[in-house]
């Protein structure tokens, strides 16, 4: 089975404290710790654990710039065959719309039955595969968090829905997946995993390749497009004990001693 | 103005929460608008829905057709295709139905696209100014959304308040001859229930409550430790049965359980909305986390500042002092 994983390089956000930058209306982004979008990473591995059962190949593709490279590497290093990278200054300031348009210009390049994006990334937006799927024709499930691979160019797939239920549905290849966290254990990376393909060559494709015109994409074709950051209203918000922690143990529990929470 | 559209989920014959949260949601594009509903389904349930819907929307389209009797997104899609107007605003529950069926939608119908929004406002007649959260809920948003050809927003479940409305008698427009016949390439089979798990934390009124910062398996004991001291149990957020830290009968959230504790210890629980969206009755929330940016603290009643492994030891030696139970 020949499957397309699309991934993106975010913030790591269990790494990182998102904070304002000193004008008040982006993120500060010194310093910030990127890692691979974490439903992603799950994709990617179940995108692996697929073709070692059915046979197949596994291409992992990114839209970004150099920096992204890495992301493509750990997952050339977790065992994907290949990494692509769709770059070009006419991508930048794309939406959601447009990254899935870029993406589909890449489909219509190879030949695959499956391709699985994470739920989910940094902006929460969950779009991009929904979208994707709806360019290409293709069938489309989000929250996969089970998949098994039937005759007949067809899947069984469990999705989330609410309660911690699931949805059981039949889907026709080739189909695009968005895969939901604990769908599976990604196996671990080693530094000497990393360094074996540090080496490999990165396909890149620009929107000419592509066949993408500028205007269809990037900063002036976005409908959606964030015109600041801020800080969200506080609300009451928390009262902080500030204590030392011995001060903060005894406080905590006299609180929750008073609401009932100490028997 | 742009017609705006609500399609609205229902379960056992009784639409969903978001039905009124999508009509405040209507107001608030347009405080004179007057949104359709629209509900796709089958047989008495739906007629049930529809019934129910025309005493707060002033028109409710119909769709029956015994293919929708479970809400397949792609069959759905196919069938609003056939009947919104273009350069409509069609709102839906950003759930995960919302997310399955909104994101083709936007692009089948030319719209533009906003998920998970929680605020708007109307810039002028070509354009939204939405809120959105980023980063886990960490720094929020303004998005400009073009509506120059209609849009598709999921709206963020409880974030728009519905509001006391006065009752209408609305219509029942049927559509379903409309849309005809649709097919889908993916096909419902069953729903599969949550399994009940060896402890129900739906029914304890202490909740010691892990998240990432748990770090580990291994450590999942200092949460214990406390929860029986403290005669409650310990429940988590998701990624920690993503680990399979805990069993996923343990998650707290809208794709875990809803839990209605007076008390719920949140420890090293960032504070996504879909975690807060499993915790009703307005409990006592203690939020501890090392970021004192996490979102948590928008919501705790209390707040500490610290590191959970370090502190949960610390707690539960002092619960068991105050019980008087000497250590072994």
């Amino acid at each position: 089975m020949e499957i397309l994983v699309c991934a993106k390089r975010v913030p790591d956000t269990s790494e990182n404290e998102i904070a304002l930058d000193a004008a008040g209306n982006d993120i500060e982004r010194d310093d910030l710790v990127y890692s691979i979008n974490e439903p992603d990473n799950y994709a990617v591995e179940e995108a692996l654990q697929i073709v070692a059962r059915v046979g197949g190949k596994v291409t992992v593709v990114t839209v970004g710039g150099e920096d992204d490279e890495e992301i493509l590497r750990r997952e050339m290093a977790m065992g994907a065959t290949q990494g692509v990278l769709l770059t070009d200054d006419a991508f930048a300031g794309s939406d959601g719309r447009s990254i899935a348009a870029i993406l589909r210009a890449f489909v219509q390049m190879g030949n695959y039955d499956l391709i699985l994006t994470g739920v989910q990334a940094d902006d929460g937006a969950a779009q991009v595969g929904g979208m994707l799927a709806a360019m290409l024709d293709y069938p489309f499930a989000s929250l996969v968090n089970a998949m098994e691979v039937l005759e007949g160019r067809k899947l069984k797939i469990s999705r989330e829905i609410e309660g911690g239920n699931k949805e059981i549905c039949e889907i026709d290849l080739p189909c695009v997946l968005s895969i939901q966290t604990g769908i599976n254990e990604p196996r671990y990376v080693g530094m000497r995993g990393i360094r074996a393909v540090a080496s490999v060559p990165i396909a890149t494709y620009g929107a000419e390749e592509l066949g993408l015109e500028a205007p269809t994409v990037g900063a002036n074709a976005a409908r959606a497009k964030r015109v600041d950051y801020f800080l969200p209203a506080q609300g009451k918000g928390a009262e902080i004990l500030e204590g030392s922690r011995e001060e903060n143990v005894e406080k905590l529990l006299e609180l929750v001693a008073a609401k009932g929470g100490l028997k | 103005m742009a017609r705006i559209f609500a399609y609205i989920l229902h379960k056992g014959g009784v639409p969903d929460d978001s039905a009124a949260e999508l009509a405040a949601a209507a107001r608030k594009i347009d405080p004179a608008a007057a949104p359709t509903a629209i509900a796709t389904g089958w047989s008495s349930e739906l007629e049930a829905v529809c019934a129910a819907l025309s005493g707060s929307y002033e028109e409710v389209w119909k769709i029956a057709h015994e293919a929708l009797a479970y809400p397949n997104a792609e069959l759905i899609r196919k069938a609003l295709l056939k009947i919104v107007p273009s350069g409509s605003v069609v709102l839906l529950a950003h759930d995960h139905f919302g997310i399955d069926l909104a994101p083709g939608l936007a692009i089948k119908l030319d719209a533009a696209y906003a998920p998970d929004v929680l605020g708007i406002e109307r810039i002028d007649a070509n354009a939204f100014q939405l809120i959105r959260q980023e980063f886990g809920g960490q720094v929020s948003a303004h998005v400009r959304c073009d509506i120059s050809s209609g849009a598709v927003l999921t709206i963020r479940p409880g974030a728009f308040k519905p509001q006391p409305s006065t009752p209408v008698n609305g219509t029942v427009v049927d559509k379903s001859v409309e849309v005809g016949t649709v097919t889908a390439g993916r096909r419902y089979l069953q729903t599969v229930v949550a399994e009940a798990g060896d402890v129900d934390i739906t029914k304890h009124s202490v909740l010691v409550s892990v998240g990432r910062g748990i770090q580990g398996k291994e450590n999942i004991g200092l949460a214990q430790d406390l929860a029986e001291a403290l005669g409650g149990a310990v429940s988590c957020s998701r990624p920690v049965v993503d680990a399979k830290w805990l069993e996923k009968s343990r998650q707290v959230g809208s794709s875990g359980k809803t839990v209605k504790p007076k008390v719920y210890l949140a420890c090293g629980i960032s504070g996504s909305f879909q975690h807060l969206a499993g915790i009703k009755g307005s409990p006592f929330i203690v939020a501890i986390n090392k970021n004192p940016k996490a979102p948590i603290f928008r919501v705790a009643d209390v707040g500490i500042v610290d590191d959970i492994l370090e502190l949960l030891p610390e707690l539960t030696t002092k619960v068991r002092e105050m019980h008087g139970v000497s250590r072994k």
